[in-house]
């Protein structure tokens, strides 16, 4: 009887906060939940006119459709590339970059050399692919008058479908290098200043404690980034891609995300995109989930 | 005399991994702020200097013929204005969505915050994707409306765990016990202590939104097809991207001016799309390396 009455006495006070919460939770549940809902038309044949409840069920009609399409290899094979391709690039590269930027002793050095690699994170995708067509242009680009000089010539980077993954990747680690290397140095001035003295009175070179104190303890940062990462192993960056793709470097470039987009919204095939799509989601889902179980079991560092 | 030895050994050797550090540094530096300055010498610069390589430190000749165009062009400034326009009223409606989440969800005595966390965190993981996000768009007639760019996409998890974070670490609870022994509800304790105390966390999530609203164009692709409601972006994607000219086709020995004046306006216009950034750029700087902090320790 006592408990019930602290219930509603608790449920009482918590009114406010709910009100605080009502509007994010009203949008959450129109804008994610909704669509959620929406996900059953991937089972369906959906037509605008019936809507989605009155369209008929075809079960894995969509999916199947998809697993047996040209575009089903395709598209794994670019999307899966660029992804692991960048993962295996770009997830070491920071954690290089803090260590050498925590290696600088000289204070102001240090600060402009933040200041100036954390900048090309702020540009926006569509600039920073302006950027890549001008610089990579064969004709007048900055790339091709460089290798000029030497009585170089560069190819058409931007035609090649073997090329694609090379500009994407290196392009990405121009721009977020500096960026994502803040987390791991935040990781880095958090470690206690006496190991260090310890090791160096113990004899230890850089090189040393470099690798003996700092790997070992942003190891835990780094493998929840890992985690996030491979989450997201089938979500490449859809708006670069799609800004960079031409009809020349399309078999290197079409990724699921892409492929979904125009299904979707350029030949209106709304419940084979949004099977793609759901497909897509799940993967992603399965791969976080083994790989944040894996690091569980051999880091003892996990998400959830 | 040996140990000595050893140790001018070691110390020649930490020397030389200081000169690879600092080169390894320097390199990096010029490879991000060499491709930044071209761009600006280049919009200075005659086109035709630029293509065969006789531009790289200095513009041969200062030239202003791309800026003019480029400021003539009407579409260019109601895009400007657009972006303003929705950079400022999402953001403010992003602010006022996210805080007022991130307060409640950070008060340990709210009935049912386990629940209400995991009705937060699924959306992050899993998502109705393209389509069917597009027909609820549709549904509530938004396709075509300035709303779509302020108001539906405004959540964002992430930014309310980062609130959540800073309050439970910034607000003492004996600040609203106190308040509480004085008669004083959650709502204007809200109001009148916690959110004065947050101008960081505030400034962090602010920056963070006005920069993600003023970078994007996706949304707008699918969700405005009316020209006139557009924002800088997808005029920078007819720009750079799709290679229009905005001053339209002529033959002739205009064409070849009218594709001098075009090249420069390339850019120009990234000069002029990428300067109110560039200008916030030490606040936001220093507000986000914060940012990125706090959000770090919400496991």
């Amino acid at each position: 009887m006592k408990k019930k009455s602290n219930i509603i006495k608790g449920l009482k006070k918590s009114i406010p906060l709910y009100i605080l919460l009502l509007p994010s939770a009203v949008l959450l549940f129109c804008f994610a939940y909704i669509p959620m809902y929406g996900l059953i038309i991937a089972f369906k044949d959906y037509t605008p006119g019936l809507g989605i409840m009155g369209s008929p069920w075809v079960g894995f009609k969509h999916f199947i459709k998809f697993f047996n399409s040209y575009q089903f290899g395709l598209t794994i094979k670019n999307t899966l590339s660029i992804s692991i391709y960048g993962i295996l690039v770009g997830f070491p590269l920071p954690i290089a970059v803090a260590i050498l930027c925590n290696q600088i002793r000289n204070k102001k050095f240090k600060k402009f050399f933040q200041v100036t690699t954390y900048l090309p994170h702020f540009i926006s995708t569509m600039v920073m692919c302006g950027l890549i067509l001008i610089f990579l242009s064969p004709s007048s680009g900055i790339m091709a008058n460089f290798c000029k000089i030497f009585g170089l010539q560069i190819p058409n980077f931007m035609a090649s479908s073997t090329a694609f993954k090379h500009v994407y990747v290196w392009s990405d680690i121009w721009q977020h290098l500096g960026w994502d290397s803040i987390i791991y140095l935040a990781a880095i001035s958090a470690i206690d200043p006496t190991y260090y003295e310890a090791a160096t009175i113990d004899g230890a070179s850089t090189l040393q404690k470099i690798r003996y104190i700092d790997l070992p303890l942003i190891l835990p940062t780094a493998m929840i980034l890992l985690i996030l990462r491979a989450g997201g192993i089938l979500s490449v960056g859809f708006e670069k891609v799609l800004l960079l793709q031409n009809t020349q470097n399309a078999m290197g470039s079409e990724i699921i995300s892409t492929y979904v987009y125009k299904v979707g919204l350029q030949s209106f095939q709304y419940s084979l995109s949004t099977a793609i799509g759901l497909f897509n989601t799940l993967v992603n889902l399965l791969v976080l989930l083994v790989v944040n179980w894996f690091s569980k079991k051999t880091t003892d560092t996990s998400l959830i | 005399m040996k140990k000595q030895r050893r140790k001018i050994k070691k110390s020649l050797q930490e020397r030389i991994l200081d000169i690879i550090i600092h080169s390894i540094a320097v390199i990096m530096i010029l490879a991000i702020i060499y491709p930044l300055w071209f761009i600006i010498i280049a919009s200075f610069s005659n086109p035709a200097d630029v293509a065969t390589g006789q531009v790289w430190l200095w513009p041969k000749k200062w030239i202003l013929d791309g800026y003019k165009e480029l400021f003539k062009q009407a579409s260019l400034w109601r895009s400007y204005g657009n972006t303003i326009f929705y950079t400022i009223a999402g953001t403010l409606f992003a602010l006022f969505i996210n805080i007022t989440a991130g307060y409640a969800m950070s008060r340990k005595d709210m009935v049912g915050r386990k629940w209400i966390n995991v009705y937060y965190i699924i959306p992050m993981f899993i998502s109705g994707g393209l389509i069917p996000i597009y027909l609820v768009v549709k549904d509530f007639n938004l396709i075509n409306s300035i709303w779509v760019m302020i108001i539906p996409f405004s959540v964002s998890s992430y930014n309310i765990i980062v609130a959540r974070t800073f309050f439970r670490s910034n607000l003492p609870e004996s600040l609203w016990e106190s308040a509480q022994i004085d008669g004083c509800g959650t709502i204007r304790y809200f109001i009148s202590f916690a959110l004065p105390l947050s101008k960081a966390v505030i400034a962090v999530i602010g920056l963070w939104t006005a920069v993600g609203i003023w970078n994007s164009w996706f949304n707008a692709l699918i969700y405005l097809q009316d020209e006139t409601l557009q924002p800088l972006q997808l005029l920078l994607r007819r720009i750079l991207i799709s290679n229009q000219s905005l001053l339209g086709a002529a033959t002739g020995e205009m064409a070849a001016e009218l594709r001098r004046l075009s090249d420069m306006m390339k850019y120009a216009s990234i000069v002029v799309s990428t300067i109110p950034i560039m200008c916030l750029y030490p606040f936001l700087q220093k507000y986000f390396n914060q940012g990125v902090m706090i959000g770090a320790i919400k496991e």
